[in-house]
């Protein structure tokens, strides 16, 4: 092995806009588990354009080393120079595991390294571990629609590639004293006709960009609600929760609400403290997206709806009739 | 200008169910259907036809009954269809599959390649942006609108809280999303030619320049080690009563949890 090589887990650090992807900081905090059952360091991989004031974050949520590569090709993403960048510092650091978020630009990034590098890649992982016997690093992600979990493995190539899915990891409390080094990481951008331009660039509006992913607790609606009206009556729940709307995928699949409010396989993965499903049958792929919430109480005016399997308080009536109801008794109880 | 489409039949994921004794996967009964989001890009590919006149090519790789998907691609209005279907590329995952489709392209003349961003059975996007990889052309991903102008593609492609309006040259691969288009529905006559005059190209391993460590099980990287089902969490109480009850019962219990 090189003597330069240090064992190492990386990690890339979306950021966008000069902010780290909240996914990033999860993926330092998995890192260091992992980290520390291989005995390597976990080595977080910044790119963009005048982005070093964004170092410390890394090492305050748990990175031990940044590499830094800052150039104007790398201020908006795009794949080429992301992947150019990312497979050469693969190449010269030669780490164990890499992993990515999956979001829409780690599923973007991590096939084309992948691809470049040939290794193996876990789609969406929801678990991540090292075998304690034979040190191989276990990546679980649903398939068939949530339907199953596998377990998936890549005994011959490094790195070990994975996208994890947002929300699934919980980061570390932040260090604010915590340091290590930077490497700068200098490398030559020629625009080929791998590159593509960017024309421009149209944000989707704010009303659209509530994250649900940070949201303590979650209104949610799916068809039941029969239309864009009924998710007004769950917009005032939430507001007197002090939550957010979410959407099963057929609400959004109708048009009534915004793709990025739609929990589940094909959307967000979401933990809050509370979750409340109105008029949602529970599809298994919607399910699979908040089981994990704390608390759940479906509304349902199906006595047989999946959602109350697993549900810890189910009621079986009208949610036209509850909704409202309930947002009046929470705005006494909170007056 | 050549469009290659690339289509995957999957088992329709929402109707597969679990058995709930052995805990395995019912795949009895399952319909098997061409992959919404290749679905997308098909009819992506059958518009640019239209405005333009293109051919379309059609290409899946699966078990000899994927020429199901084929047939509806030509039934949609695709020009030709091939199938790489062998043993031998049994068992591919990501890396394996787009190693061999790379190949197969690369006997047919291209100018854009579509594919859907993911397939619903796997969901893993992978395969397209690695087929860009191994045949050295560009990719965009997660398209929802597509434009040709003379040998450029723009396309609009969609981020959690944004859209980039890329651009790219020929020859370029692009992923679909399904919100890209409401695909057509085949039509009587279309069926009937997609049966009677048309001819599926069939490819088997000895039809694909690849290396043998680059497909099927033994040249892909991951491994499956096992699967489980997964184990949902135990329900909790369920009321049914009059509206006051059940509001009232819910202002209790979000009392115990400490929310309110």
């Amino acid at each position: 092995m090189d003597e330069n090589v240090v064992p190492s887990v990386f990690v890339f650090a979306e950021q966008v806009d000069n902010q780290i992807t909240p996914v990033s900081f999860e993926l330092l905090a998995k890192a260091r588990e992992l980290a520390a059952k291989l005995e390597c360091e976990v080595v977080a991989l910044l790119l963009g354009d005048k982005v070093e004031n964004l170092v410390q974050p890394l090492f305050s949520y748990g990175a031990n080393k940044v590499i830094l590569c800052e150039d104007p090709a790398l201020a908006q993403y795009r794949t080429e120079p992301y992947t150019h960048a990312i497979s050469t510092m693969i190449r010269q650091y030669k780490p164990q595991i890499a992993i990515f978020g999956a979001t829409s630009i780690g599923r973007d990034l991590a096939p084309r390294i992948a691809g470049r590098i040939h290794t193996g890649l876990t789609a969406d992982c929801t678990a991540l571990d090292i075998e304690d016997e034979t040190k191989r690093f276990m990546m679980t992600r649903p398939a068939f629609g949530g339907n199953l979990m596998a377990t998936i493995v890549c005994p011959e190539f490094q790195p070990v590639m994975a996208t994890v899915r947002p929300g699934v990891i919980v980061k570390r409390i932040p260090d604010p004293n915590a340091s290590g080094e930077v490497i700068r990481f200098e490398l030559d951008f020629v625009e080929n006709d791998c590159y593509t331009k960017i024309l421009d660039i149209i944000k989707k509006e704010a009303s659209t960009k509530h994250n649900i992913q940070d949201a303590k607790i979650l209104v949610a609606g799916g068809r039941g609600m029969k239309g864009p009206e009924g998710f007004e009556i769950l917009q005032e729940l939430a507001d007197v929760l002090g939550g957010e709307v979410a959407s099963s995928r057929a609400a959004v699949d109708a048009g009534w609400q915004d793709k990025a409010r739609q929990v589940g396989q094909t959307g967000k993965t979401v933990r809050p403290n509370l979750y409340i499903a109105c008029g949602i049958s529970g599809a298994i792929q919607h399910m699979a997206g908040m089981e994990e919430s704390d608390f759940i109480i479906a509304i349902n005016s199906d006595s047989t709806a999946p959602i109350f399997n697993i549900a810890d308080v189910g009621i079986v009536g009208d949610v036209f009739k509850i909704v409202p109801k309930l947002t009046e008794a929470i705005r006494k109880e909170r007056a | 200008m050549n469009i290659v489409v690339c289509i995957k039949q999957v088992p329709d994921t929402k109707e597969v169910r679990i058995d709930p004794v052995k805990g395995t996967l019912i795949r009895q009964g399952v319909p098997s259907i061409m992959n919404p989001d290749d679905k997308a890009a098909l009819e992506a590919a059958l518009r640019l036809k239209e405005q333009f006149g293109a051919k379309v090519i059609a290409l899946s790789m699966g078990p000899l009954q994927a020429e199901l998907v084929l047939r509806e691609a030509f039934a949609m209005g695709a020009d030709e269809g091939y199938l790489v279907s062998d043993g031998k590329f049994g068992g591919a995952d990501t890396w394996a599959t787009s190693s061999t489709l790379a190949a197969a392209i690369s006997k047919l003349d291209y100018d854009l390649i579509l594919a859907g961003r993911q397939a619903i059975d796997g969901d893993t996007a992978q395969v397209g942006p690695e087929i860009a990889e191994h045949l050295g052309v560009p990719h965009i991903s997660y398209a929802e609108e597509i434009k040709v102008e003379g040998r450029e593609v723009i396309v609009k492609r969609q981020f959690e809280d944004r859209y980039q309006i890329l651009k790219a040259k020929m020859p370029v691969l692009v992923t679909a999303l399904s919100e890209l288009n409401q695909p057509r529905y085949m039509t009587p006559g279309g069926i009937f030619d997609a049966w009677r005059n048309k001819e599926i190209g069939r490819w088997s391993r000895d039809d694909i320049p690849v290396d043998d460590g680059n497909i099927g099980l033994k040249g892909s990287p991951t491994k499956v080690v096992q699967t489980y089902p997964k184990t949902m969490k135990q329900p909790g109480t369920k009321i049914e009563t009059d509206v006051d009850e059940s509001v009232q019962y819910i202002v209790e219990k979000l009392k115990e949890k400490y929310i309110l």
